[in-house]
């Protein structure tokens, strides 16, 4: 997943974050900064434009992969949406959810907030103090360079096949863009803001709360979605290997059965769910980087 | 017109001393040169005067500021408020930054941001509301309470660092060039403003600035430092009206004597040669 936070500044049409553009009653005007971009992206028409929008492409995508299953010698596969999309029905709103669908979204939700916790923890301790970064800094560079799949037939041992070995691959392969990225992003504190809040007497966990977090929190949001696609995948790899239940063993095991619309139906759920996760993870993210997103369409209109 | 620091200010004379710098010395020891920013610096404020500091550029005001401020430790000297020696940035000091969009919240509204150190200070929620209110008022932003800083003009946003600085109801207020980075006519408005305030409240301000006509219009007195080493050059006392007009006053014969006084002290500054203040 190549988009980041830092790069991503659309506007939305309707941003919670920003307040009304206040009135402009004083001699400095205000720039108004919040208008609108888009005119009568807001009304119904607007609305069903964008949805058709949207739906094109992948409309024309899945009409031409139903064009070539169409033809005679497609093969046994590649089978055609309709029995895909069957096969998704009858497999994902059955019982399978629960065996398979839940425990995968378990692990891959409870690893990715330990990475995450794990990740800004120890970032903010990296970025605070030049320290502890150079006596560790080596280490992570190590660590970090190993490659989290190489982990599974370790963690076997270990741990066995059960959902601490799943998790502990997710962990490991989820914590270093977060922690990176944190690092940096405490880094780049503004030392003006930061002499500021000492000034006014700001210190401890509220100077944590308040300024370090969320000065650094474009930086961590960043961080935070490029370890949530790397999540998903991490997964899918963890539940390959040994493993009786979740989407990954799911995938492998019609595969190996030859019941390939299931496999096709598999992968299907595979990239709803990441479209999902994705766009929680974007409207959570419009909520807490509001702020920024206004301030840097600020700079740039200057 | 001048004095040397050791004598008190004529109409200052009944007011206790509010801050008072010592004998500060800054070194920067960078490997194997260490650069001398500020020699020797001794001056004081008398509780309530608003002194202005102005001196050539890269004489050091801003090293100066952050010693006085607490945030950095001289290398030799003190600093004392109250009578209290300054370690640390002290509760009774507010300070206004050059960059004062660098010194907002950008994460936080104009009110939460006056509202934060109030709220460090453990202050009741109603008397914050109370002085945040106030403040804003006081700035002329209170329609703009609820508004990001960044959704507001350069001028504006100092203006909420004012209002933040005010609310705190500091014993000082420090502000280190706060109108370097704004227009022209937004300047000559909070210049006003601040004159306004410090008459309303009574504070001690400390006014950093580079600038000479806006050392005269706005100081009481005109602390002239002098070039790299910094040692104080001149004390020149403004004995211009309280009531102060951007028009009149700066037209104001006495205001363009004292303005050329301090002119000479600085190109006097620049050569490197401390003369004896006349």
């Amino acid at each position: 997943m190549s988009r980041t936070a830092l790069g991503d500044t659309r506007s939305t049409p309707h941003d919670p974050q920003n307040p009304p553009t206040a009135d402009p009653t004083e001699q400095e005007s205000p720039v108004a900064r919040t208008t609108r971009r888009r005119p009568g992206a807001g009304g119904p028409a607007g609305v069903a434009l964008r949805t058709a929008h949207i739906l094109l492409l992948p409309t024309v995508l899945i009409g031409l992969y139903w064009a070539f299953t169409a033809q005679p010698g497609a093969g046994f596969y590649t089978p055609t949406p309709s029995a895909i999309g069957s096969a998704f029905a009858e497999l994902w709103f059955s019982d399978r959810f629960f065996v398979d669908v839940l425990p995968s979204l378990g692990r891959l939700l409870t690893g990715f907030a330990l990475a995450a916790l794990i990740g800004v923890g120890l970032g903010v301790l990296l970025g605070l103090d030049s320290r502890v970064r150079a006596t560790i800094e080596p280490v992570l560079e190590f660590l970090r360079a190993i490659p989290p799949p190489v982990l599974v037939p370790l963690m076997i041992m270990l741990a066995g096949i059960d959902d601490t070995m799943k998790i502990t691959v997710i962990v490991f392969g989820c914590v270093w863009p977060i922690l990176l990225n944190t690092v940096e992003g405490v880094r780049a504190v503004d030392p003006v803001l930061s002499d500021t809040a000492r000034c006014y007497g700001i210190t401890g966990t509220t100077r944590l709360r308040v300024l370090i977090l969320r000065s650094a929190s474009p930086q961590i949001m960043a961080g935070l979605r490029l370890a949530l696609a790397l999540a998903i995948i991490l997964m899918v790899i963890s539940e390959m290997f040994a493993s009786s239940s979740g989407l990954g063993f799911a995938i492998v095991q019609f595969q190996r059965t030859f019941a390939i619309p299931e496999m096709w139906a598999g992968m299907v759920l595979l990239g709803v769910l990441g479209f999902v996760l994705s766009s929680l993870f974007e409207f959570v993210e419009g909520r807490v980087l509001g702020w920024y997103r206004g301030l840097r369409a600020a700079h740039r209109g200057e | 017109m001048t004095t040397t620091h050791e004598s008190v200010p004529h109409h200052l004379g009944e007011r206790p001393t509010m801050l008072k710098v010592t004998g500060l010395q800054k070194i920067y020891n960078g490997g194997a040169t260490a650069v001398e920013a500020v020699r020797d610096l001794t001056f004081e404020l008398a509780q309530g005067e608003l002194v202005c500091l102005v001196g050539p550029s890269g004489c050091g005001k801003t090293t100066l500021l952050k010693c006085i401020a607490g945030l950095m430790p001289p290398t030799n000297g003190t600093v004392e408020l109250a009578g209290q020696p300054v370690l640390s940035p002290p509760p009774g000091m507010a300070v206004v930054f050059q960059e004062y969009g660098r010194s907002l919240f950008a994460w936080m509204s104009v009110s939460a941001n006056v509202e934060l150190p109030l709220k460090e200070k453990k202050l009741p929620k109603a008397r914050r509301a109370e002085l945040v209110a106030e403040s804003l008022e006081a700035v002329g932003l209170t329609d703009f309470a609820d508004a990001y800083p960044w959704q507001l003009s350069g001028g504006m946003q100092q203006r909420v660092a004012i209002a933040r600085a005010i609310a705190y109801e500091p014993q000082v207020l420090l502000m280190d060039e706060p109108f370097a980075a704004v227009d022209a006519q937004t300047r000559a408005d909070l210049e006003d403003l601040v004159r306004q305030i410090w008459k309303r409240l009574g504070v001690t301000v400390l006014f950093v600035t580079h600038d000479i006509d806006e050392a005269v219009y706005l100081g009481e007195r005109v602390l002239v430092l002098s070039n790299s080493p910094t040692v104080v050059q001149d004390d020149v006392i403004v004995d211009l009206p309280v009531e102060r007009d951007q028009l009149t006053t700066r037209q104001d014969e006495r205001f363009t004597h004292l303005r050329a006084h301090v002119y000479a002290q600085i190109q006097q500054a620049k050569k490197g040669t401390p003369t004896p203040a006349a």
